[in-house]
């Protein structure tokens, strides 16, 4: 092991550590909040664990729920680590679903394994002018990719709404919705009562390929470089311009296949603001998981375990499930809190 | 025509004034926090926690100016939050405003359900009705538009002249212009960067605070689930599209609750426009100018980079 590897994995170790110390403090302050509600803490967090992954269906559903935010986190990490701060997930997660049904819907008879290639192919394309869009403002008009993701967010929800509720509505247009996509667009289902497809696996396998990229590709190397100093980077001939360009098309890209997954491996038609959230729950899972890919595919799962098992806590202890995302949010402040020991100790030599 | 008259109503332009103040207030807070180099999107939070504490406030003490004052406070509490986390802990501004959006999107919704009961989550609390303005509200047109609105509608919009003076006219404005261009050279004149941001950031979400509370006390009179629903990255779209200028933070506050109201409205009389284009006109806007003017005039320079004392 070389020395750089050995470095990394005690860094990642120590990250590690550090999460799952504020996931227990998170526990631990909202199980005040439990008490205060007139709970029991430790029947909720059974409940919330039972729900989570108490058995098959569980597990199944926790998993699809997963996939979409193994995405999401990959495409916000992958900015991240070019220095660029992708708030646009969500609506490259719009564009990617919108290009991945109309495929899906209107370029039949067509081989399953071609029609679900195209796809997905198409998923990942939109998602990528969508976020390389804002890679290119930010590259020729030195616009700040967090203000034009945010537009750019509103615009593309609310293009896929106009679409739905018009054009691109199931005739004869009674419910703002698509038309199913066709049987050969669809991923094949693991677990038929949950959601769960194989498109868990094409998750973990891209966050796989994600971190092959960063670490093991030239490309990788430039886009962290540019990410770490632009100053040296630029200094030692990169053309940094390309890699923020090239770094928001992945990442919204990556973001678009969360769109992709949802349309063709369960949800199989496109509704207005079907999306809760995921593309802002991808900066959280970012965080969670260091930017790292594989810490991603673990920070996702948690993540959707919390929201997945939080139904069966509410309906066996009463406690709402807005509990969770206290939760969620309590972990990433604490794990920012982390930095208050150094805080202190500057405080106390200062 | 018919349509173009129906638009042309005292009504709608009260709407559209009524719509703009909460996002007004909020717009005014991210102004100030952004122009001392701190950026937080975690408005949104902000502006749920302080309409839930708005409502809580108005219901236990019985009135709703004294709820108000509790959202201010509430706002101006959870900022402060932010403010510790990515100012004395330097963490990453935008993590920071996630969680705090996850927070308050979940406390408020949480707290609601155990503080009212299940049955009882809406509530209606003490509320502030529209005050006529003695004498000007008898002007024609002018009179329902302007002068027949909620008290703090008014407040919102004095604040807009009193912000752009200490922006652009006092010496503090001057600290905090500096102290979000450049803290380094800031710092070394004597201000202490660290404060000034500090400042900035409670202010600023005392007025995200006085937004929510001005949505659930004066608005709707009860507290609903995401009841903000977007309106706190509105606010951060709006300050862009106003140039970090209160003057044009409130012309985009104007022209985004114009959308809005209008989008009621062309429902209402089928307007031919999509409502949903309409819904995305200010972001598209927003955009265009941000692509025309483009380069330099982004912003503050050191926005979104913490400042360490060396």
């Amino acid at each position: 092991m070389s020395g750089a590897a050995a470095a990394r994995g005690l860094q990642a170790l120590r990250a590690t550590s550090i999460s799952l110390a504020a996931i227990a403090l998170a526990l631990a302050a909202s199980a005040v909040l439990i008490l205060l509600a007139g709970a029991d803490p430790v029947a909720a967090y059974w409940a919330l664990l039972q729900g989570a992954v108490g058995d098959g269906f569980a597990l199944g559903n926790t998993l699809a729920r997963t996939t979409p935010l193994i995405f999401t986190g990959l495409a916000v990490a992958f900015a991240f680590r070019c220095n660029l701060l992708n708030i646009g997930a969500e609506g490259q997660l719009y564009a990617g679903a919108l290009a991945s049904v109309v495929i899906g819907i209107y370029l039949t008879g067509l081989p399953s394994v071609l029609h679900i290639a195209l796809s997905i192919a198409g998923g990942f394309l939109a998602g990528a002018a969508w976020g390389g869009l804002a890679g290119y403002l930010r590259a020729a008009r030195g616009i700040n990719e967090i203000i034009s993701t945010i537009m750019l967010n509103f615009v593309a929800i609310f293009f896929v709404s106009y679409l739905v509720h018009g054009p691109l509505a199931e005739p004869p247009g009674f419910f703002h919705q698509t038309a199913m996509v066709a049987e050969t667009a669809r991923l094949p289902v693991i677990y038929p009562k949950s959601d769960l497809s194989v498109a868990i696996f094409l998750a973990v396998a891209v966050a796989l390929l994600t971190a092959y990229v960063l670490w093991r590709t030239p490309f990788g190397l430039k886009l962290r470089a540019v990410g770490e100093s632009t100053g040296t980077a630029r200094f030692s001939g990169v053309p940094v311009n390309r890699y923020v360009f090239g770094a928001m098309s992945v990442s919204g890209g990556l973001a678009g296949l969360a769109g992709t997954t949802e349309m063709i491996g369960g949800q199989y038609r496109l509704l207005d603001f079907f999306s809760p959230g995921y593309g802002f729950d991808g900066i959280a899972v970012a965080f969670l998981g260091r930017s790292d890919p594989i810490g991603v595919v673990f920070a996702a799962f948690l993540f959707a375990a919390l929201r997945v098992g939080a139904n069966h806590m509410q309906r066996t202890t009463g406690l709402p499930t807005s509990l969770i995302l206290v939760i969620q949010g309590m972990v990433i402040l604490f794990i920012l809190g982390v930095a208050v020991l150094e805080w202190y100790r500057r405080r106390q030599r200062g | 025509m018919d349509v173009l008259l129906s638009v042309l109503d005292p009504d709608y332009f009260a709407a559209t004034i009524r719509l703009a103040t909460p996002l007004l207030f909020a717009t005014l807070g991210g102004i100030l926090n952004e122009r001392a180099g701190i950026i937080n999107i975690g408005l949104e939070g902000t502006m749920l926690m302080a309409a839930l504490t708005g409502v809580f406030g108005a219901w236990f003490i019985g009135s709703p100016w004294l709820g108000f004052a509790c959202g201010v406070l509430a706002g101006a509490l959870v900022a402060w939050i932010h403010g510790f986390v990515s100012i004395s802990l330097g963490a990453n501004q935008i993590v920071s405003g996630t969680a705090i959006n996850l927070l308050g999107l979940g406390l408020s919704s949480f707290l609601i359900r155990i503080v009212f009961g299940l049955k009882e989550q809406q509530r209606v609390v003490p509320h502030f009705d529209p005050v006529s303005l003695p004498l000007l509200a008898d002007l024609p047109l002018l009179g329902p538009v302007l002068f027949h609105q909620h008290a703090l509608v008014y407040v919102a919009f004095l604040l807009v002249p009193v912000l752009w003076v200490i922006l652009y006219r006092t010496r503090w404005g001057l600290m905090i212009t500096a102290v979000g261009e450049h803290p380094r050279a800031a710092s070394s004149v004597g201000i202490d960067p660290l404060r000034v941001r500090y400042a900035c950031t409670v202010l600023s979400g005392a007025l995200a605070g006085a937004g929510g509370a001005f949505l659930s006390l004066g608005q709707l009179h009860f507290f609903q689930d995401e009841m903000v629903a977007g309106r706190g990255f509105i606010a951060l779209a709006a300050l862009i599209f106003g140039r970090w200028n209160p003057i044009g933070g409130m012309i985009a506050c104007l022209i985004f609750g114009a959308a809005d109201a209008l989008q009621f409205r062309g429902q209402a009389v089928g307007l031919g426009v999509p409502h949903q284009f309409m819904l995305m006109f200010p972001y598209v806007l927003t955009l265009a100018i941000l692509v025309v003017v483009g380069g330099k005039s982004q912003g503050p320079a050191a926005i979104g980079i913490p400042f360490r004392k060396s």
